[in-house]
């Protein structure tokens, strides 16, 4: 005999993204970098905005309040709507 | 007995209508007209507990009932002022079949399945009702009880909450959480219906931004809920709060904990190797809950130390890594005792790291004798335990003591507790024999981590 069970998940499917392609170059384009707020990614992102800067893009810097929460819904609102492209880095 | 009755009723009935329902024999009683029941549809719906039961409806309203046969009041329901004189005065009924503990799962299913809204999920014939939860990916890596309709609708009947209730955002999916996903999954981990309203209350709990689950999963430090249990209510459904009270055997402290996180893997969908990134992680996140054994402790327990009046049920939860023993089978005097305890607490993640750790300290009962002896309250022993653990910068600095962990250069000539005001939680919990306390290590803390967080337990 068949059982019956209740599905004990959210019954939600994974919400699939289409990624948006890849820019071909960085120049002119603003790049926003996410400091997660981890010890040392502010190192690791200055250097990058050096590199970034140099090829004609420009950086626009954020930051996470704390690494163990999601970004906030303003700042990834705000990310979403100044930039073409975001780096978020993690260092430790 | 009440067959006379019964026929004179329904032979009278003209102005008052009379209706029999008969649950078993459609043709009883003799020579009465009676309506058959034996779906037990009607009696499910009328609440009906004991046969007879005599109701009077006017416009279709019921404005009272009568069980079993006490003869007044088959009197005063029905206006028959001379009724069942040749019978004795009263009789207890029996128990409707409507409630018989064989049929009740089924019928509560057939009539009240309706309040649950899960996806139902037909496991095969030829399938393994254990291994097909496996292979769903539903389980914790043991195996979990077949969340059937009947099983998940007696899990309700521990609660007064609404089934489609939303008790809490479950993360890390931020998911409406409702009381049925939670009976669900409670019936899964093995709970029983009495332990459904603690399950309720400790998944409230970590699901604040407080206590923060979501970087309780995502950080790659060995943490999970730690679930203290507090109120008379630990004693009603059986917990332990003695011997081997961290260990196996105790149904409720092991699948209370387990149901709060099969709910966070399930509904949150916060699973190891995805979102839970922990190194080594810990056998306690299987499930960590205990009572605080209140009636031996010479203190006040954990939940009135943290606002609650001591005849109230609630939880606690503590963001916490596994216990580990201190052993001090010499001290006789509080604060030799309370010394040992200290430099054991020191060691917390790393002893040249202060502030960031809280810890739960569990003192056992044995050491726990001392300090009443000695009339040392809570507050006394926490108070000398924070004065012990006051650190000196030049020991804790970077490459101090040729370790390379440790506070910044800055902070050498400073001063430093090794916890926050408030970052020592102490409870009262073990077996009676053993002159030793255990201390749970803790994660970081405050709005960068993880809070404590209490919660009363609702019905």
């Amino acid at each position: 005999m068949t059982s019956t069970v209740l599905d004990p998940t959210n019954e939600r499917q994974k919400a699939t993204r289409q990624l948006v392609a890849r820019p071909k170059s960085l120049d002119g384009l603003t790049v926003g970098l996410l400091d997660i707020s981890k010890a040392r990614g502010d190192i690791f992102l200055d250097r990058l905005e050096k590199r970034l800067t140099e090829i004609g893009a420009r950086v626009k810097r954020y930051r996470k309040p704390t690494f163990t929460k999601p970004a906030p819904i303003d700042l990834r609102h705000e990310i979403a709507t100044t930039c073409n492209v975001v780096i978020q880095a993690l260092a430790d | 007995m009440v067959t006379p009755v019964v026929q004179r009723l329904a032979k009278e009935s003209g102005a008052t209508p009379f209706t029999v329902f008969t649950q078993d024999d459609p043709s009883f009683p003799n020579g009465v007209d009676s309506i058959d029941d034996t779906d037990l549809a009607m009696s499910w719906h009328h609440n009906i507990e004991t046969v007879p039961t005599l109701i009077r409806v006017e416009g279709g309203r019921e404005l009272e009932r009568t069980v079993g046969w006490v003869r007044s009041e088959w009197r005063s329901v029905t206006g028959v002022d001379d009724l069942g004189s040749e019978l004795v005065e009263f009789r207890p009924g029996c128990g409707s079949l409507s409630v018989d503990p064989n049929l009740v799962d089924e019928l509560r299913v057939r009539y009240s399945g309706s309040e649950l809204h899960a996806r139902r999920i037909e496991i095969a014939e030829l399938e393994d009702d254990m291994e097909a939860l496996f292979a769903r990916g539903w389980t914790d890596g043991l195996p979990v009880v077949p969340p059937t309709e009947s099983r998940v609708m007696r899990m309700l009947g521990g609660t007064s909450l609404a089934p489609q209730e939303i008790v809490a955002i479950v993360p890390p999916d931020l998911v409406e959480l409702t009381v049925e996903k939670i009976a669900t999954n409670a019936v899964m981990a093995g709970c029983l219906p009495e332990y459904l309203p603690w399950v309720i209350a400790a998944v409230q709990a970590v699901c604040t931004d407080e206590f923060n689950m979501h970087g309780v999963l995502a950080t790659t430090m060995p943490v999970g809920p730690v679930i203290i249990c507090n109120g008379p209510g630990t004693r009603a459904i059986g917990m332990n709060s003695g011997v081997n009270v961290f260990g196996q055997g105790n149904r409720a402290n092991l699948t209370i904990g387990r149901a709060v996180q099969l709910t966070i893997r399930n509904v949150g969908g916060g699973r190891p190797g995805e979102i839970d990134r922990a190194a080594h992680g810990m056998p306690g996140k299987l499930s960590f809950c205990f009572a605080e054994d209140e009636v031996g402790s010479p203190w006040t327990s954990l939940a009135s130390s943290r606002g609650l009046d001591s005849n109230v049920n609630a939880v606690t939860v503590f963001a916490g890594e596994g216990p580990r023993c201190v052993v001090d089978q010499l001290a006789r005097d509080p604060e030799q005792l309370a010394k040992s305890l200290a430099e054991c607490l020191l060691t917390v993640q790393h002893p040249k790291l202060p502030f960031v750790f809280d810890a739960l300290l569990v003192v056992g009962p044995e050491h726990g004798r001392v300090f009443a002896d000695a009339k040392w309250d809570r507050q006394r022993l926490i108070e000398f335990l924070h004065s012990q653990l006051q650190l000196s910068g030049v020991d804790i600095i970077r490459g101090a003591r040729g370790m390379a962990e440790g506070v910044r250069e800055q902070f050498r000539d400073a001063t430093l507790p090794k916890f926050r005001p408030g970052g020592i939680l102490l409870a009262h919990a073990g077996g009676g024999a053993g002159l030793f306390s255990a201390i749970i290590g803790g994660w970081t803390n405050g709005p960068k981590g993880s809070d404590p967080v209490t919660k009363v337990v609702g019905t």
